[in-house]
């Protein structure tokens, strides 16, 4: 169950890269001057890092780990 | 003169960091301290200088040329797939690399991939596609240093020094520093270089009354309006740009670097900020690249402009020799450093363009990993290091280290550029296509060698016939990545199923190492 808790919230993140919502429009702009498209990728990659602290948080492998001590 | 004093500064730090590691060892030397720092990185080396190795010259020049005649797509494109694709990568393979490093020894993927399939020459054939691929790449990285030293110091330094100084740095601390050398090098450049965007954008943010206005006018004119849209590309082409981060885990040089960590929690933190690392350096390079299309102001831009306008509007009759020409006025490489040329005082445009450098000198890290490859899965495999002994065996990896240096640099003296940017290309996509060896090895057990041996026949084929026929693999408006690596993944499937397994104390071995299950088989060696 965790394995595919894991694997959609993977794909999801995976799919809003592909945001073509904004492909067309370079407004707003964020802070007055980033087109609404490059402030949406920068906020992903702000997204990208929660994901990985999740991962490193509630599914890290520690049996590898444990192993090699 | 003061940035080229500067940048020659750099480089005396950068000289003096290798050696200082190389005296930091007591004793008599060992494989694994020269190749893998001894397997005892810290957390925040590890960090630094694993992304470090992953940044090239095309981080600042190349992304804020490709913006400028591109627009923001270019960060969707490069920088948050990366964001996104190679971390997961770290998070999955790398500690299961660690882990098998850890247990069996292991310091070349080749070596792993030897164990784990059985086999010794399938190993050997995965060794030279590997090697084929990273040529190109050291050769680019003595091009760049070249070209980068020319254009910082004013055409003081002309392209065969600034290529010979360059080589020569990285050639030094490579042999004297080994792994741990070249780490703490690549640290202290990731450091430079994620510094450098911000005080980059910042600073010609300041001196432009800031960028509201640029965008504004670059909005206002049909021509440069889409530049902050995504309409140039197609959503397919965007889409196949996510397979291109795969290549990253399956680089010789990340493989190898992913077994220097002292402890796999190192992973955590570098899995967990490398995405925000990537933000750092990519955000304000592409922003800049994209701006500069506003910056009428500055004479060499303008000629960029005009030479691109003049490129639209020329008919197609117009001679190939014309053409090039006005291409190569109109590209957008340096930017960068003609931004902060026109808009930084001497002194910081010399410190940025450290920075520069620091991007541009990334074929260190490419070096030892092909001489630590040459050394163990050729040298050693094949009886060198029982007959000579580990002191000959680090010896021939330093004399290996020479001998690439010096032929990349004399390859670089003499080859077109284009081409060779060309074959890193080739090369990611040929790295994409090889990344299903690593998924397959850990994450199934009925992989097999004759379907390792596949993908990696399979990869060298569609690398050279790609660059044959340019178009031959762009199947559906996708790029040639997307059908090599599923073809790829598909051949592994279908040949290890048609083929015998690996014995069952191997697949129990692996099982344990980097599965859930917990037995314990020795460990074997096959030769």
């Amino acid at each position: 169950m965790q394995v595919l808790i894991w694997s959609l919230l993977i794909a999801a993140v995976y799919l809003l890269h592909q945001d073509f919502w904004f492909w067309g429009s370079a407004r707003p702009l964020v802070f007055g001057f980033l087109p609404v498209g490059l402030a949406y990728h920068a906020a992903y990659c702000v997204a990208a890092t929660l994901l990985m602290w999740s991962l490193t948080r509630f599914a890290w492998p520690e049996h590898l780990e444990r192993e090699e001590r | 003169m003061i940035p080229t004093v500067i940048v020659f500064g750099y480089l005396a730090v950068v000289l003096y960091i290798g050696i200082f590691a190389f005296r930091h060892r007591v004793g008599e030397p060992r494989a694994e301290d020269y190749f893998l720092a001894g397997r005892t990185l810290g957390p925040a080396v590890f960090l630094l200088s694993l992304f470090g190795t992953n940044m090239t010259a095309f981080t600042i020049l190349g992304s804020a040329g490709h913006a400028f005649a591109n627009g923001i797509v270019t960060f969707g494109l490069m920088a948050s797939a990366s964001a996104f694709v190679i971390p997961l990568t770290l998070f999955f393979v790398g500690t299961r690399v660690w882990a098998l490093g850890q247990r069996h020894g292991f310091m070349t993927p080749v070596q792993m991939f030897r164990d784990r399939w059985e086999c010794g020459h399938v190993g050997t054939v995965i060794f030279a596609v590997q090697a084929a691929l990273l040529v190109p790449y050291i050769v680019i990285g003595v091009m760049g240093g070249g070209t980068a030293l020319r254009a910082i110091t004013g055409g003081l330094i002309p392209y065969w020094l600034g290529g010979a100084v360059v080589a020569l740095v990285v050639m030094s601390y490579v042999f004297f520093g080994g792994m741990r050398g070249t780490a703490w090098v690549n640290a202290f450049q990731t450091v430079l270089f994620l510094s450098f965007g911000a005080i980059a954008l910042l600073l010609i943010g300041r001196r432009m009354g800031g960028f509201s206005a640029a965008m504004e006018s670059l909005l206002a004119s049909p021509s440069t309006a889409a530049l902050l849209t995504r309409e140039r590309v197609s959503p397919l082409f965007f889409f196949s740009y996510t397979f291109i981060p795969l290549s990253t885990i399956a680089f010789p040089h990340i493989t190898i670097f992913c077994l220097t960590a002292r402890r796999m929690s190192q992973f955590r933190r570098t899995v967990v900020l490398y995405p925000l690392c990537l933000l750092a350096i990519w955000l304000p390079c592409v922003f800049l690249g994209v701006a500069a299309n506003a910056m009428h102001d500055v004479p060499r831009i303008q000629q960029k402009l005009v030479a691109r306008q003049t490129l639209a509007a020329a008919p197609a009759g117009i001679p190939a020799d014309e053409r090039a020409d006005l291409r190569r006025q109109a590209a957008g490489d340096d930017v960068v450093p003609v931004m902060l040329e026109w808009y930084a005082p001497l002194w910081l445009a010399g410190i940025l363009g450290a920075g520069i450098m620091a991007a541009v000198m990334a074929s260190d890290s490419q070096i030892l990993a092909l001489s630590t490859m040459f050394t163990e899965d050729v040298f050693a495999y094949y009886g060198g290091k029982a007959r000579f002994g580990e002191t000959i065996q680090i010896r021939t990896g330093r004399m290996f280290v020479v001998a690439l240096t010096v032929i990349a640099y004399l390859v670089a003296l003499r080859a077109p550029q284009g081409i060779f940017e060309l074959a890193v290309q080739f090369a990611f996509s040929g790295y994409a296509a090889l990344s299903p060896l690593l998924f397959a090895a850990f994450f199934w057990r009925r992989s097999t060698k004759w379907g390792a041996l596949a993908v990696a026949l399979w990869t060298a084929f569609a690398v050279v016939y790609s660059w044959r026929v340019p178009a031959g693999l762009a199947w559906f408006g996708l790029m040639p990545v997307v059908p090599m690596t599923l073809v790829s993944g598909a051949l592994m499937i279908a040949v290890s199923l048609l083929t015998r397994p690996p014995s069952a104390a191997t697949i129990a071995r692996y099982q344990a190492a980097t599965g859930s299950a917990k037995c314990q088989v020795p460990s074997a060696k096959w030769s």
